[in-house]
């Protein structure tokens, strides 16, 4: 069959069943957001790591005046504690490099990351701890630091940043999993909306179908239209939401979230071309599988 | 060109079969008639015909083909072989005449200058030239049924398989509907075709093939339709 035959026999069915081909375009356009905005995330946690796990130190707390761990015994560190606490962590093979920072640096750092909070406001300068600051060769090794200096004396608590990035990152993974089980669904929805409108539409074009069984039209020239059919709609409502993905990146984050979070980074938009090439590439895939399936049935030879 | 070679079809709903072991050879360029009462397997063996259906038992040759064995992609190109014309002449209504003729040539891929030199030729042998821009519900029965004659004749087919083609029209134009039979008949295409309308088999004079409940119980070259009316 002649390309522009094909090309009017496809543009004749998607008006012939605008109603569904509209149906179609919104569940992919949903489907599309949904998964784009799940894999988004997955970028965003990975650019967070790269970024973060770079940066994240071991801080081993030392004993305030009323610090009320065991090991502090109700006493400030002492000056050869401290010492003889760099010294060793500085033997360590696993440590790369380790730095002091005092009350008055804490207190500084304290009140730059909270700027404008209260919080910071009211913290009297002598609330926070001094401490050492630990940079492993491998972020990972940090049992062996907690268990050479936990519970030492002088040592109020030895904690590892990477601990609280993981938190934040299982909760950003714990969003990303519902924004994967939410395309899921819309995926199935789409899956089941297509296989009907292809149902639908050999339905109402039996006639023609049947005469091109008659005359001998190949299979493919008699199923083409149909899979176009879906794959354009498919096509359509994929380009709209790899749209809405950009605008999200745009306004949401380059606009309103990347201006008042500056410690951190955001995925670039090569993330975003990548989704919107993931989700425009799924989508038509999906709606050829789910027309080929339905098109096996309905269009026999 | 038709060999049926003791052919039996069992639907799979039914105890009874629709053929039974019937054996049935069909030359190059011959005129044949398939009587019979409703239900008595002329439909049935015409869909063997068109490997619409596949017998149970036996073997069914067509055009040189074993359709028994015949893989399904290539059925396409054994029906371009032939050509089908039915009693509900199954035309495009939202096209015209010229459009439902070009259609059938469109969809196996003629290119446009073909189908632009041959439509207009096969509609002037039909006898529809001037006709070519009618839609099919402003045509009468008669002449909608040569826009069907004209779709299954225009890739000039080796088989021409009808069934009741006149089932839906008048005597008199029935028997125009034949005589357009006939002459595509003369140009060496084979015609197969199911009927019921006794005055036309008897007039024709053409071989005659009876079915009765499945089986083949007549096959007489210049016949009737039958003796007992």
């Amino acid at each position: 069959m002649r390309a522009t035959t094909v090309v009017t026999e496809v543009g004749t069915g998607l008006r012939r069943n605008l109603g569904l081909t509209v149906a179609v375009v919104l569940v992919v356009l949903v489907a599309s957001i949904m998964g784009g905005m799940a894999f988004l995330l997955h970028e965003q946690v990975n650019v967070m790591k790269d970024y973060w796990y770079d940066k994240v130190e071991v801080s081993v707390f030392l004993c305030g005046a009323d610090s009320v761990a065991a090991s502090c015994n109700g006493q400030a560190v002492t000056q050869a504690e401290k010492d003889q606490i760099q010294t060793d962590l500085e033997s360590l093979p696993q440590v790369e490099k380790v730095y002091y920072e005092s009350k008055a640096e804490a207190y500084q750092h304290f009140k730059e990351q909270f700027k404008g909070s209260p919080i910071a406001e009211n913290a009297p300068p002598d609330s926070l701890p001094e401490s050492f600051r630990v940079k492993l060769k491998d972020p990972t090794q940090y049992a062996v630091v907690a268990g050479a200096f936990a519970g030492r004396s002088g040592v109020e608590e030895v904690q590892d940043e990477r601990a609280l990035l993981d938190k934040l990152f299982a909760a950003l993974n714990g969003v990303q999993n519902a924004g994967v089980v939410v395309a899921a669904i819309t995926v199935a929805a789409a899956l089941l909306l297509i296989a009907n409108t292809i149902r639908v539409a050999a339905f109402t074009r039996r006639r023609e179908t049947g005469i091109m069984r008659l005359v001998g039209a190949s299979n493919l020239s008699i199923q083409l239209p149909f899979l176009l059919e879906s794959m354009v709609a498919a096509m359509f409502g994929a380009l709209v939401g790899a749209g809405f993905l950009a605008l999200g990146k745009a306004f949401l984050i380059d606009h309103t979230l990347a201006p008042k979070f500056q410690f951190t980074p955001f995925f670039g938009w090569d993330s975003v071309w990548k989704a919107g090439i993931l989700v425009l590439v799924l989508s038509m895939i999906i709606a050829a599988g789910a027309s080929l399936v339905t098109l096996r049935r309905y269009l026999r030879v | 060109m038709i060999r049926f070679d003791n052919v039996t079809k069992l639907y799979a709903s039914q105890v009874r079969p629709a053929i039974e072991n019937c054996t049935l050879d069909i030359e190059k360029g011959e005129f044949v008639f398939l009587v019979g009462a409703s239900g008595s397997g002329k439909s049935t063996l015409l869909r063997m015909m068109l490997r619409e259906e596949r017998p149970t038992a036996g073997s069914v040759h067509v055009l040189g083909k074993d359709l028994s064995r015949l893989s399904s992609w290539k059925v396409p190109a054994l029906r371009r072989q032939m050509g089908t014309v039915f009693q509900d002449f199954r035309l495009l209504p939202n096209k015209t005449v010229f459009e439902n003729v070009a259609f059938a040539l469109e969809v196996i891929g003629k290119p446009r200058h073909t189908i632009a030199q041959v439509v207009p030729e096969v509609l002037e042998l039909v006898g529809l030239a001037g006709k070519e821009h009618r839609r099919p519900d402003e045509l009468s029965g008669g002449e909608q049924q040569r826009v069907a004659i004209a779709r299954a004749f225009a890739n000039r087919p080796m088989l021409l398989i009808a069934d009741e083609p006149t089932g839906n029209l008048d005597p008199a134009t029935s028997v125009g509907i034949m005589r357009l039979l006939d002459r595509i008949n003369r140009t060496g295409t084979t015609v197969v075709m199911a009927t019921h309308d006794a005055a036309i088999v008897d007039q024709m004079r053409k071989r005659v093939v009876e079915l009765e409940g499945g089986h083949l119980v007549r096959d007489q070259s210049r016949g009737v339709y039958g003796y007992s009316r």
